[in-house]
């Protein structure tokens, strides 16, 4: 079963991190505050849809699309 | 107590860091490189008391002592390092009030290292904007450190700080117990690494084996004893490194809920929030990043020039003004048409300077910068670069050098390499006056459709020229680095700020003291070495050129002979004889061994061209026209061969576009030794640019010809 990732989300949609699929990228994101557990908030996607503007426990945080699909969430 | 003790400031990207510093500091600032590595370094003086006076260091913001580029490294460096000179004795870790739990992160880490420090609790009227609050006692009592509330803009709770600085020197206070003790999981690998390197720290022994490759202060035997120990243990840094994090997390966030009161109403956008909706909208956000580009194109031609007139007319003034009050001779020469000339050349482009580095520092204290990254990331991507990437780029139009050590916070190698690699095709300002100069000579200033100017669209082209190709070659170049290191862009996008104002001047004043002190050196050595070699010969030949010149054009005015003289005599110069040297390689070109002279002396710096041409054309053609302009003395100028015009088009277009290409700046070529260390990328760099300028002049002048 393939599992959702933050990379899916839509707009305004809210998620909880579950876990990561890459552990180099974990390292990074980890520090960044995106925890399992916590609760994340698509902000909003540059022009291009991507990279994409992530709200984490009350600040935001730019990534790529390749990097949040590393990111697994509840559904 | 230390009477010189040297204070560290650490802390996250924003948490008002660099706002503290200055408060502390004053203008008793200076910058410089940390010793053996060229990462900028902001250190500054502070009387704690009648007989102390501390080192105060600004470190690059981070996230953790984990680094994820090469700015960061350092911080880590040293911290794990006692014997290091910048070792502090007390840490300040500025800790942004309103965002506290990732911040906390940080401080854990760098108290855990065994480093006395304070925590500096900054942006409380942020936090309280936010509706937050925090209770400093509480999160004092917990975490077993001094904290005090500070406000780093207006400079409340500074004495506080100081008496807390004062307390921690003379009588430092260690948190009892390590906030993460990597022993209790792995006692006997620690335990191991602790004996065998002398160390009595346990989270220390910990950054021993996970960072071992980094730190520059250990030996290879040293870091293979290291490799050792890990294999023996089976130890897994990676898997240990995120356990850590979530623990230190979790620890947090039972101390943030005992100190924080958060009665902000969820879900309410924030007008940062607000504000990126157009910044990053999918038309707005590229509309308002143009204009802003825009707006900066015309801060630099248009209004630094009055600037810049104001400046050219001054020096040849004072040049005026030499001439006609000492006498008469070689020293005069030299340092009116050598030293002047080169000095001038140079002062030239302050305005310029300080305008590009004064909008990029406002778009960074702003906080729209990482917007700008953010939108243009999909885009740099695609030519291996970065969202990063245009930061460099940017400041690439003034000056390469500032630039390419900026490519610093790039955390992936390729990404990094790359973008330092294209960065000086980035048309610099040191490149204008050669555009200027030329353009006007064969571009006929006319008005197009009314509203442009065909000079300034000539310009203009060439700039963009700049861009595209450095972007193509970016792009060749991501076909040739293969790497398996994985490209990345993740990054806090910080709420807007007002621009601190002494701030942005301290960049700028800072940004144009070195240019113009690295540059203005390096023109200086060149403008009278190259005045002595256009000014003697070997042996008597200028003499005997004199001779012949005066048998052969006895019919002629006095003025027209001593104009032929002049010319003779450079050519049988040091410098001329140079430049027929070269001639044949520079022929196909169009170029003669005048404009031979002038190109081999701009190897070092192309800001040198135009000395050059200044001092070749001006000691060629004798005396009495000192009031001539130079574009003047290039249009006189006549083709021995055709007896036409000597810069036709195809000649002067073959000149701009080599200058478009060419790598002839050697500060240029030592920051990218510095930034990648090794002489095998300027080597690289040098060659493929020359190859570029050859190629497409050579191609411009036979095609226009």
């Amino acid at each position: 079963m393939s599992k959702r990732s933050v990379a899916d989300l839509k707009v305004g949609e809210r998620a909880t991190i579950q876990s990561f699929n890459n552990q180099l990228m974990s390292l990074k994101l980890l520090e960044m505050g995106c925890l399992p557990g916590a609760e994340v908030c698509l902000s909003g996607k540059a022009p291009l849809g991507d990279p994409i503007c992530l709200n984490v426990s009350g600040y935001c945080l730019a990534m790529r699309r390749s990097e949040a699909a590393t990111i697994l969430i509840d559904n | 107590m230390n009477q010189s003790p040297v204070i560290a400031l650490i802390g996250n990207p924003n948490a008002g860091k660099s706002s503290l510093f200055n408060q502390l500091t004053g203008l008793r600032q200076k910058t410089g490189n940390f010793p053996g590595v060229t990462v900028d370094k902001k250190s500054g003086t502070w009387p704690i008391d009648t007989q102390t006076v501390a080192t105060i260091i600004d470190f690059p913001g981070i996230y953790s002592i984990y680094p994820k580029s090469l700015d960061e490294q350092i911080v880590t460096d040293i911290l794990a390092n006692p014997a290091h000179p910048d070792y502090p004795d007390v840490s300040v870790v500025v800790v942004d009030a309103a965002n506290l739990h990732r911040n906390l992160l940080l401080f854990t880490q760098v108290a855990d290292l065994g480093v006395p420090v304070i925590l500096a609790l900054n942006m409380l009227d942020v936090a309280r904007q936010q509706a937050k609050d925090v209770n400093s006692v509480r999160l004092a009592m917990r975490l077993g450190v001094p904290v005090v509330r500070i406000n780093a803009r207006t400079g409340e709770g500074l004495d506080l700080l100081k008496k807390a600085v004062i307390g921690q020197l003379s009588e430092p206070t260690l948190p009892g117990k390590l906030f993460f003790d990597p022993a209790e999981e792995l006692p006997d690998l620690i335990t191991d690494t602790k004996i065998r390197y002398e160390l009595d720290n346990n989270y220390l022994a910990l950054q021993y084996l996970i960072q071992h490759d980094g730190f520059s202060f250990l030996d290879r035997p040293q870091q293979r004893g290291l490799d050792e120990l890990i294999d023996k243990y089976q130890f897994n840094e990676q898997t240990f490194q995120a356990g850590e994090t979530i623990t230190r997390y979790k620890r947090i966030a039972t101390i943030a809920a005992e100190v924080v009161t958060n009665q902000r109403p969820a879900n309410q956008p924030t007008w940062s929030q607000k504000l990126d909706r157009y910044l990053l909208h999918p038309i707005w956000g590229y509309a308002i990043f143009s204009f802003i580009l825009l707006l900066i194109f015309q801060a630099i031609f248009a209004w630094a020039q009055p600037f810049m007139d104001a400046i050219d007319t001054g020096v040849a003034w004072i040049n005026g003004q030499l001439k006609e009050s000492l006498p008469a001779g070689p020293l005069t020469d030299l340092l009116t048409d050598g030293v002047l000339a080169g000095i001038g050349g140079i002062l030239v482009f302050i305005p310029q300077i300080a305008f590009l580095f004064l909008l990029v520092a406002l778009l960074e204290e702003s906080g729209y910068m990482s917007r700008v990254m953010v939108i243009m990331d999909r885009i740099m991507r695609k030519f291996g670069l970065n969202g990063r990437s245009v930061v460099p780029l940017i400041s690439g139009v003034a000056c390469a050098v500032p630039a390419i050590m900026a490519t610093r916070s790039i955390g992936t190698r390729r990404d990094r390499l790359i973008t330092i690699l294209v960065t000086p095709l980035m048309s610099c300002s040191a490149r204008l006056p050669i555009y200027t100069i030329l353009i006007a000579l064969v571009v006929p200033s006319r008005r197009i459709l009314g509203l442009f100017n065909l000079q300034g669209l000539a310009l203009m082209a060439l700039y963009l020229l700049g861009l595209v190709s450095a972007l193509v070659a970016a792009y060749i170049l991501k076909l040739f680095l293969r790497t398996k290191e994985r490209s990345y862009f993740i990054m806090e996008l910080p709420t807007f700020k007002l621009p601190r104002w002494n701030h942005v001047g301290l960049t700028v004043w800072e940004s144009v003291r070195s240019f113009v002190w690295e540059a203005g050196r390096v023109i200086l050595a060149i403008s009278i070495v190259l005045w002595v070699l256009a000014s003697y010969g070997p042996d008597d030949s200028m003499d005997q050129a004199e001779a012949r010149a005066k048998q052969q054009h006895s019919t002629l005015t006095l003025n027209q002979l001593q104009n032929i003289i002049a010319s003779d005599r450079l050519e049988a110069s040091y410098a001329g004889q140079f430049g027929h040297f070269i001639e044949p390689v520079i022929r196909p070109l169009g170029y003669d061994w005048k404009i031979g002279i002038a190109l081999l002396s701009s190897f070092a710096a192309r800001e040198v061209f135009v000395g050059t041409m200044s001092t070749i054309y001006s000691i060629g053609s004798g005396a009495d026209d000192d009031g001539i302009t130079i574009r003047e003395r290039l249009r006189q100028e006549r083709n021995p061969i055709t007896g036409g015009p000597m810069y036709t088009p195809a000649l002067a277009w073959s000149l701009l576009i080599f200058y478009v290409f060419a790598m002839m700046c050697m500060s240029t070529l030592a920051a990218t030794q510095r930034e990648t260390k090794s002489w095998k990328w300027p080597a690289v760099q040098l060659v493929y640019m020359m190859v570029l300028a050859y190629g497409a002049a050579f191609f411009t002048y036979q095609i226009m010809q």
